[in-house]
Formats: C-alpha cells, sequence, structure tokens
C-alpha cells in the first residue's frame, strides 16, 4: 500500500474542505478503500477520516420510516430490531453481506459507494485496459472471462457488476441517499456506465453521503432479500432480487408489489415491468413466473453469463412465491 | 508527505502508545511494535479471518483496519485471554476437540469464537456456521472447530449454572 497522509475531519464542512486538496479521498470503515488500495487500484495521497464527525451513526425508525446516519455500522443496521420488524429485506441484505468482522467494520455510506468486484478492474499491473480506472483506456473483461460480469444496464465501455445488496434492498423501497442539504432517489443517485464508467454515482465535489432515508411502507414490511452464489456464504451474488409485496383484504390479490435485482447490473435495478404487471392481479404461480421474466427484458449476455439471465428471474419468481405463502 | 503519529490505546487491559505512519495496519503495528503475532496477516483482503482481534469488544479483521483507528480504544487480541497458565475455556475446548491441524488460522478462530458465545451463548449449527463464515481453516479442522464451539458452549453453560 502506498503511503498517504491522515487527517481527521471535525464535521462534514472540515471533511469537504480537507477533501478538496488533490489526491484526497474520504475514508470511513476503510474496508473497501484499503483494499482497493492494496491492490493497486486506489492510490490516494491523503485521507480523510470522517469516521470521528458526530451525530452520523444514528439510526431511528418510526412509523413513516428509517433514517440511517452515514456512518451506522453494517451489523448495527442489520441488527436494529426495528429494522428487522419494519424492512426486513434491508436487514436481511446487510446480514447476508461480507463477513461478522466486517460488518462491524463498514459503513451504510461506504457500503453503497462500494466498488465492482471485476476482477479485471481490481489488478491493473495485469490489466491496464480499464475505462472504469482509466476512461478511454479499453475494457479487459469485453471478450475475457465474463461468469460474473453484468447482463442489464451494460455499455460497450464497461460491463463490469455492481456488487453490492443493500442498494438493491434500498432502492426497492424508494429509498433516498442525502448528501448533506441534498436529497437524491437511490434510483438516481446510481449512475448506468454509458460512455462514462469512472463516474458511478451522483456525488458531487465537496458532497458526501450523509445519510438514507427509507419511507415506511406495507410492502417494505412484507419483504425478503434472496441471494443466490457460487458458495453458501461470503460471496457476492450471482443474482439476488429484494422483493416486498402487499395482499389485498382477500389476501390474494396483489394491492403493492416491489422488485429490484442485484448481481446482475451495473447498478441496483429496480424491476418495474414485472411490478407493473402483476399488481392489480391475483396471487398465482403461473402469472408470477411469467411475469417474472420481465426483470430481465432488454437483457445482453456475455460469452459466460447467460445463465444469469434464466436465474434472475427464477429468483424474482420465488421471492414474490414465498412471501405470499406459496413456495 | 505522510508522516509519524502517536497513537494510545488499551491492548489486552493495559495502556499502550506506538508511533506508527498513517497507512500501517493494526495487524502489522501488533506484530511489529508489540512483537503479537497471533493475529496474522494472511489474504490481506479481509477473506480469510487470521487477523481477527477485538475492538471496543468488537471482532474486526486486523488487515484491513488502520492503527490510527485504534487510538483511545480498546484492543484485544488472542494473547490476552489465558490467566497466567489457564488458557480461557474456548482455547481449551479447540485444543480438546483437535480443532485445527497447522494453526495459523486457529488464533482468529478463538477470537470470534469469544464474540459468538457472547452474542449466542448456545448457539445452532447454522448461527455457528454463519457467524464463522470469515474464518478459513485451509486444513479443513471444520467439524472439529463445530465440535470445539459446542464443548465451549457446553462449559460456558455449565459454569453459569454453577455461578
Amino acid at each position: 500500500m502506498k503511503a498517504f497522509t491522515y487527517q481527521r475531519a471535525g464535521s462534514a464542512e472540515d471533511a469537504a474542505r480537507l477533501a478538496a486538496h488533490p489526491g484526497a479521498m474520504l475514508l470511513a470503515g476503510g474496508t473497501t478503500l484499503l483494499d482497493l488500495a492494496k491492490c493497486g487500484v486506489a492510490e490516494p495521497d491523503m485521507l480523510v477520516d470522517i469516521g470521528h464527525i458526530s451525530g452520523l451513526d444514528a439510526i431511528a425508525v418510526d412509523a413513516g420510516g428509517a433514517t440511517i446516519g452515514a456512518l451506522a455500522k453494517m451489523s448495527a443496521v442489520a441488527d436494529h430490531a426495528g429494522m428487522r420488524a419494519a424492512f426486513p429485506a434491508v436487514a436481511e441484505s446487510l446480514s447476508q453481506a461480507a463477513s461478522a468482522q466486517l460488518r462491524n467494520m463498514a459503513t451504510i455510506g461506504g457500503n453503497l459507494l462500494q466498488r465492482t468486484r471485476c476482477p479485471y478492474f481490481r489488478d491493473p499491473a495485469a490489466f491496464p485496459a480499464c475505462n472504469k480506472r482509466d476512461p478511454g483506456s479499453g475494457c479487459a473483461a469485453i471478450g475475457g472471462v465474463t461468469r460474473n460480469h453484468a447482463v442489464l444496464g451494460t455499455s460497450e465501455a464497461c460491463i463490469a457488476t455492481y456488487p453490492g445488496d443493500l442498494a438493491v434492498a434500498l432502492v426497492a423501497f424508494d429509498a433516498a441517499v442525502r448528501l448533506g442539504g441534498r436529497t437524491i432517489a437511490v434510483e438516481e443517485f446510481f449512475l448506468v456506465p454509458g460512455d462514462t464508467p469512472a463516474r458511478e454515482h451522483a456525488i458531487g465535489p465537496g458532497e458526501m453521503i450523509t445519510a438514507v432515508a427509507i419511507p415506511a411502507s406495507p410492502a417494505a414490511r412484507r419483504s425478503t432479500f434472496l441471494k443466490v452464489r457460487d458458495r453458501q456464504s461470503y460471496e457476492f451474488a450471482a443474482a439476488s432480487a429484494a422483493v416486498g409485496l402487499e395482499l389485498g383484504p382477500d389476501g390474494r390479490t396483489i394491492r403493492d408489489l416491489r422488485v429490484a435485482l442485484g448481481g446482475v447490473a451495473t447498478v441496483p435495478w429496480r424491476c418495474r415491468a414485472v411490478e407493473d404487471a402483476l399488481k392489480g392481479t391475483l396471487l398465482e404461480p403461473e402469472s408470477v413466473r411469467a411475469a417474472s421474466r420481465l426483470a430481465v427484458e432488454g437483457a445482453v449476455a456475455q460469452a459466460d453469463n447467460a445463465h444469469k439471465i434464466d436465474l434472475a428471474p427464477r429468483l424474482v419468481a420465488r421471492a414474490i412465491l414465498s412471501l405470499g405463502g406459496l413456495a | 508527505m505522510s508522516s509519524p503519529r502517536t497513537i494510545r490505546f488499551t491492548l489486552n487491559g493495559e495502556p499502550v502508545s506506538a508511533t506508527i505512519m498513517p497507512h500501517e495496519t493494526l495487524v502489522d503495528v501488533l506484530q511489529h511494535r508489540f512483537d503479537l503475532r497471533g493475529a496474522r496477516e494472511s489474504c490481506g483482503q479481509g477473506l480469510c479471518g487470521c487477523c481477527t482481534v477485538h475492538v471496543d469488544g468488537k471482532p474486526v479483521s486486523g488487515c484491513l483496519f488502520l492503527a490510527v483507528f485504534a487510538d483511545g480504544a480498546r484492543v484485544d487480541t488472542v494473547e490476552g485471554l489465558a490467566r497466567g497458565d489457564a488458557l480461557d475455556p474456548v482455547q481449551e475446548a479447540f485444543i480438546e476437540a483437535g480443532a485445527f491441524q497447522c494453526g495459523f488460522c486457529t488464533p482468529g478462530f478463538v477470537m470470534m469464537v469469544k464474540q459468538l458465545l457472547k452474542e449466542h451463548p448456545e448457539p445452532t449449527d447454522e448461527e455457528v456456521r454463519h457467524y464463522l463464515t470469515g474464518n478459513l481453516c485451509r486444513c479443513s479442522a471444520y467439524p472439529e472447530i463445530l465440535d470445539a464451539v459446542k464443548l465451549a458452549s457446553a462449559r460456558q453453560a455449565e459454569a453459569a449454572r454453577r455461578a
């Protein structure tokens, strides 16, 4: 790891001022940033530690929803009784991610900003071409080994999968990211690569994530996070689905449905086509399976990842049916 | 220019200080400044758990934990578990169950099991597996590690009954 200087920010304003130094990066839990510094992807000259800014780690849940401070630890949110009751998919997305050690270290803000696990991105010494690291240098992944690359939201410049789980649950339930004085929907916060894959999110200069806000809803309360991976634990998703279901008084009519996919797209992927096809209909296995196929509309497979196009809709259908007591 | 900093923390109950560089990790500082070799860097990416230590009572991966983060904190390592010549009950259980072969991963596992038994005094197999998912044993002593956790849990329950 390259040497860097270290500064502690006492406030968000302080952090913004220090982060304006050339080569400066903000540091919270450090689990992503130090990992990337070790593999040579991140080469900061200065780290600005925001971990001592007070008041940014609170978790508040009430009838209107949840507000989670950017510095709350993954483990604190995953284990929070109010979160588990009102937003089970969000809590499960966190408890199924990383390891117990890392969940004690990593923060919610940092979790959202974790970088792709694309092995070409993570190995600059062996693969100099990466449009995400070095715009215009090309993409070593396209035409390479693509088993874990994205099938949705890709471009000719980048096919790297967004690796996180939490953001998938957040996008399903209309959560928003607070950037100090500005609030932006999670759905708009993450940017598909297009021809600028180095730009992954909507944070502007001088801004940082201060909190995440999730509105309460019956669908969020009856929700689940399903994650399929190469091994049962401590692995990134081959595909994941965050799904919430609200049934009408008859217990069979779908009143509200939320569906988002992870592990298959360049950004957390909200599947409104599935939601719209099923809202107002009766919960039936056949129609749920048919509508779930809409989740991968427009998917483009690379040489090794066509299985994700089959896997993702099955996961969506299983999540909906299990929430409805039919699987 | 990167410049050294002095950090002060409580290490296995003793107040200590160290002059470190900002990019040094906690596991580096424990190894090289304090000659504590139990927590060791193996993967360096937070994947294997060999560097597990407790900071303010919570297990963390010392290879991705900057030493400056320990400033003002309480740090506990496997070396602090024994009381004189008496090993910790979790350490005893690992020996009795034969829960290791080469032993490289054992300090990390022991530190995780200490915390596991605090949070889940009588864990199910599934809880043990989930909790220890960030610890790898390349000799594959997993069945014996599960036995050791059960043994330590039973002893802890027995001790609590007697107390």
